[in-house]
């Protein structure tokens, strides 16, 4: 979003990255010019309940809440690979350029018109979407954070019991899983354990699809 | 030395944990939670939670050294999360889900304040007057 080069807004990106180093490869390779922190311990994603990445928060001049964590523009497109040929059908691919950018001319519209954009929630929206305070869920985050410690003090298999204790009273965080799983030698949980994941949810969505104003419906499910 | 894991911060404190409880000095309490000990019970800013009544000893006491309080059994009460590790020298607390209905209910961006990857630390705060699109990632 650099190009929008308007004073009134920025971007805060926040890499939810537990271990040390991870995230920078890809921010030199972004090298991008807004502020991009790192969160070792997934405390934004208690505090505005974040769930999966990208997810955004957009927040007004006066910090006010204008649109609860939702998907930032992503589409599941990966989720409807033909078996047979290993591609994402055309229809997929064109539907996650749509969303993309739907979603990125729904902010330059915020930015452009402030309050008065058809996208700025009301009080009331906002508050309905906001993630309920759920005990279950704070108790993952509270055993995530504690898991997170206990690995970096080289308990490993504390941290183990931690993380899956995490993933059991919050299931819906695909953060706190991954987060926790084996990765590929890429660095990314996509191996067998998160494929099996995916194949559980059946009609669930991996990126619910978000409630803005422009989104274009998705494809039938082939 | 006990470590506490808080939501957004990680607070050495010299406590003595017990199995389920965890006693520490009444200013620690407000250090590590914001919760202050006052004569209308555990306050914060303006609203107070009073001592149950006849379960005083559970949750406070006076000794030579000052007042301590336990903030194991008085998160438990506030049915927020409380966990220790097996040994007890690391415990981790979660919001209190009353704290976090009345500050969802505000519409204010919790502040965050985070490293960046050179380690300067940047608060969300820090944004204010601009809008902020506050996006997640991860390299997983």
């Amino acid at each position: 979003m650099d190009e929008l080069g308007d004073e009134s807004f920025t971007v805060v990106a926040v890499a939810l990255d537990s271990e040390p180093g991870a995230p920078d490869p890809w921010i030199e390779a972004a090298s991008p010019t807004y502020p991009v922190l790192i969160d070792r311990t997934h405390q934004v994603a208690d505090r505005y309940g974040i769930v999966n990445v990208p997810t955004a928060i957009w927040i007004d001049e006066s910090g006010k809440i204008v649109r609860p964590a939702e998907v930032a523009g992503a589409y599941e497109a990966f989720r409807h690979v033909d078996p047979e040929t290993r591609a994402v059908p055309e229809e997929h691919l064109a539907h996650s350029k749509q969303v993309r950018s739907a979603y990125l001319d729904a902010i330059r519209d915020w930015v452009a018109r402030g309050s008065d954009s058809e996208h700025v929630l009301s009080a009331a929206d906002a508050r309905d979407r906001q993630p309920a305070a759920d005990p279950a869920v704070a108790e993952a985050h509270a055993r995530f954070r504690l898991g997170q410690h206990l690995e970096a003090s080289g308990n490993r298999e504390a941290a183990r019991i931690e993380f899956e204790a995490a993933s059991r009273l919050h299931p819906e965080s695909w953060a706190i899983w991954r987060q926790a799983a084996d990765k590929l030698e890429n660095g990314i949980a996509a191996g067998p354990a998160f494929s099996a994941r995916l194949a559980a949810l059946g009609d669930k969505h991996y990126y619910p699809p978000p409630e803005i104003a422009g989104m274009p419906e998705a494809p039938a499910r082939s | 030395m006990t470590i506490i894991l808080t939501p957004t911060d990680t607070i050495e404190v010299s406590a003595t944990p017990d199995g389920n409880t965890l006693w520490l000095d009444a200013a620690d309490l407000t250090r590590v939670t914001g919760y202050q000990l006052k004569p209308e019970g555990f306050c914060l800013d303006e609203i107070c939670v009073p001592v149950p009544h006849g379960r005083e000893a559970e949750f406070v006491r006076d000794g030579s050294d000052g007042t301590s309080v336990n903030l194991a059994t008085f998160w438990r009460y506030l049915d927020a999360p409380v966990i220790a590790d097996d040994e007890g020298a690391t415990w981790s607390i979660g919001e209190p889900p009353t704290d976090r209905s009345m500050r969802l209910d505000t519409l204010e961006a919790a502040d965050v304040t985070l490293p960046d990857v050179s380690g300067e630390l940047h608060s969300l705060s820090d944004f204010r007057g601009r809008k902020v699109l506050l996006a997640a990632w991860a390299s997983w």
